[in-house]
């Protein structure tokens, strides 16, 4: 019966391609919205990932990593003297200004790692070697200081130069890093080489990045750096979900997206569940004559599942398919943000089931109330 | 020399049904008593409103009923639960409807394979057996044809073959004819007395279209919920 009930779903193309249409609108909607948001909460994150340090000390005020309160240069050593602490480096990060040959601007943030072991390095160089970072007024660029230069009409490449805050910054590689919430490139060089680019300031240093000596958790050493006054120390996990978390509790940014989301459920369940109720009260005859056939509950039931599950499948394939069609053709743009972890798809896939599920339940309910003797009304 | 009396098929004894109508109840069936044998053909006739097609359901059992009792192959209705009667139904009984009931989006061999396959014969094979009973009803060539592409009377031989493929015991026809011209009325019940009739079998059909009297075996004459007259020979309901 079962191939029955799927050339009854196949054969009424109508109905069908609105079912299917319906499904693969409300998937694509909620994916591609659920990609965004995740894509836009990762470009919140973006200094954590490109960085990467077990713990990450700040002061104690600070709320997420895209908050820098400066510290004073002396929290490096009172990070050291805590038991369980391999290694502590300073970090220095903030936006600059970078002026290029033609006299434009260009806005980035800069990272000043510890010049000695250049920890919080790029993970992946282009062009380039990483050991130049010591050369004189050198500096690392990742592919979005590229690409923006050369909408502006500048070619970055080795060798090239360009000037921050007025002071000499000469190319010697080109990263890959993941793109900042505000756009603006990530801006590699030595910790001494960046206070020297960035303006004076009493206190300069951003971040305290440590690691733990073997056998000691990097929880475990964050706990303990947190007991020193004035200094919040946090584990590299925990400082991604607290940015996160911190846009989602302090920003218009999940209700807008929420709200497409939500709108995306209400449409799915609309349309597929109108248009299923309607696909089953045509058949609802038909349905009846099987059932005077002898076609038992559990059979029609079964019938009716496959048909809103069958098409239900087919949407989300579609929808989902055109979501990832989307995000490969906005990953190579760079804009807007689009990351797809499997939640994204695993929540949608259960939401299409709540829907085929919620849809099957009215049309079985009809069924079931359905006396069989009406086929000779 | 005494002939031996004829096989019962269906047995029905003072059958009550009634229907709630706001406080009260409204009785369609008032003590219907009525006897279907193995090998003829019954007409059950009367005026519209007389429980004709409430007897039909309830003989097959898509319809309960309030009082009485109901045996068909000895198999007593009352005594059987839901799920039992609906596998018997399934297994003995063939329906022909009076607006066919064939589903849209299925062909002819399909439309007609149904019986089979919910009593768990392979689709393939199902439908090659489907295709072979419209054979036998002369539309073999429509077998792959949607019943939108098929005439009333081709689309009553698809429900023929529908209500015949699974060899069942009894086939029930409720007003065969009324979607029907006269001529394609009288071709389908000849058919049907040719093809479904048969020893085993009994075949009860409800109608009031006294043009096709003359193919029943015996007519039994409801009136007012009741079977008021049993005929023999149907000429002589004619003439009643």
């Amino acid at each position: 019966m079962y191939r029955i009930a799927l050339k009854m779903l196949f054969r009424d193309r109508a109905k069908y391609a609105m079912l299917v249409c319906g499904l693969a609108f409300c998937s694509l909607l909620m994916c591609q919205q659920s990609s965004v948001f995740c894509g836009l909460m990762m470009w919140t994150t973006a200094t954590v990932r490109n960085i990467g340090a077990p713990v990450w000390v700040v002061d104690e005020k600070v709320e997420q990593a895209n908050e820098v309160i400066p510290l004073r240069k002396i929290e490096v050593e009172r990070v050291r003297s805590v038991p369980g602490v391999a290694w502590a480096v300073p970090l220095y990060l903030g936006i600059e200004q970078a002026r290029l040959s033609d006299g434009s601007f260009q806005n980035i943030q800069l990272a000043g790692l510890d010049t000695g072991t250049l920890t919080g390095r790029p993970m992946t160089l282009r062009e380039g070697r990483i050991e130049d970072l010591r050369l004189p007024n050198a500096v690392v660029v990742d592919q979005v200081a590229v690409e923006k230069f050369r909408r502006k009409g500048i070619k970055i490449q080795l060798g090239t130069t360009f000037e921050v805050n007025d002071k000499e910054a000469r190319v010697v590689g080109i990263c890959q890093s993941n793109r900042s919430f505000l756009g603006q490139p990530y801006v590699f060089t030595t910790y001494d080489r960046a206070l020297e680019y960035a303006k004076p300031a009493r206190k300069q240093l951003s971040y305290v990045l440590a690691g733990p000596i073997p056998g000691v958790s990097p929880k475990e050493l964050a706990a303990r750096i947190d007991r020193l006054p004035g200094l919040r120390s946090i584990e590299q996990d925990d400082l991604f979900w607290l940015t996160v978390w911190w846009y989602i509790n302090n920003t218009g940014i999940p209700i807008s997206f929420g709200t497409v989301v939500i709108l995306g459920i209400v449409v799915g369940i609309a349309i597929a569940g109108q248009t299923f109720y309607l696909f089953v009260y045509d058949n609802l005859r038909y349905l009846a004559a099987l059932k005077a056939m002898g076609a038992r509950m559990p059979i029609l039931a079964g019938m009716v599942l496959l048909q809103a599950f069958t098409v239900g499948f087919i949407g989300y394939g579609i929808g989902v398919g055109l979501a990832a069609w989307f995000g490969n053709v906005v990953l190579a743009k760079e804009q807007p943000p689009f990351y797809m972890p499997w939640e994204v798809p695993a929540f949608v896939a259960a939401v299409i089931i709540f829907i085929c599920g919620f849809s099957a339940v009215i049309g079985l309910a009809k069924i079931a109330r359905l006396e069989p003797a009406v086929v000779f009304r | 020399m005494n002939t031996p009396s004829p096989k019962i098929a269906v047995r029905v004894r003072n059958v009550v049904k009634s229907f709630p109508s706001g406080d009260s109840r409204t009785y369609a069936l008032k003590g219907a008593t009525l006897e279907a044998r193995f090998g003829e053909l019954l007409m059950i006739v009367g005026p519209s409103g007389c429980g004709k097609t409430t007897l039909l359901s309830v003989m097959c059992g898509t319809l309960g009923f309030d009082e009485g009792d109901i045996s068909v192959f000895d198999h007593d209705l009352r005594r059987m639960k839901d799920g039992q009667i609906t596998r018997f139904r399934c297994e003995n009984i063939g329906f022909i409807f009076q607006q066919f009931n064939l589903i849209p989006t299925l062909t002819a061999a399909e439309n007609a394979s149904v019986p089979l396959v919910l009593n768990g014969v392979r689709p393939s094979e199902a439908e090659r057996r489907a295709s072979r009973m419209l054979a036998e009803v002369g539309i073999g060539e429509k077998a792959g044809s949607y019943p939108n592409q098929l005439s009333g009377g081709q689309q009553q031989r698809v429900a023929i073959s529908r209500a015949l493929v699974h060899e069942p015991r009894l086939v029930i026809c409720d007003e065969p004819t009324a979607s029907l011209d006269a001529a394609t009325g009288q071709k389908t019940l000849e058919l049907l007395k040719s093809s479904a009739l048969h020893p085993d079998r009994c075949v009860i059909v409800v109608t009031h279209d006294n043009r096709i009297y003359h193919f029943a075996d015996r007519i039994a004459e409801m009136e007012d919920g009741r079977v008021t007259g049993i005929y023999d020979n149907p000429k002589d309901y004619h003439h009643a």
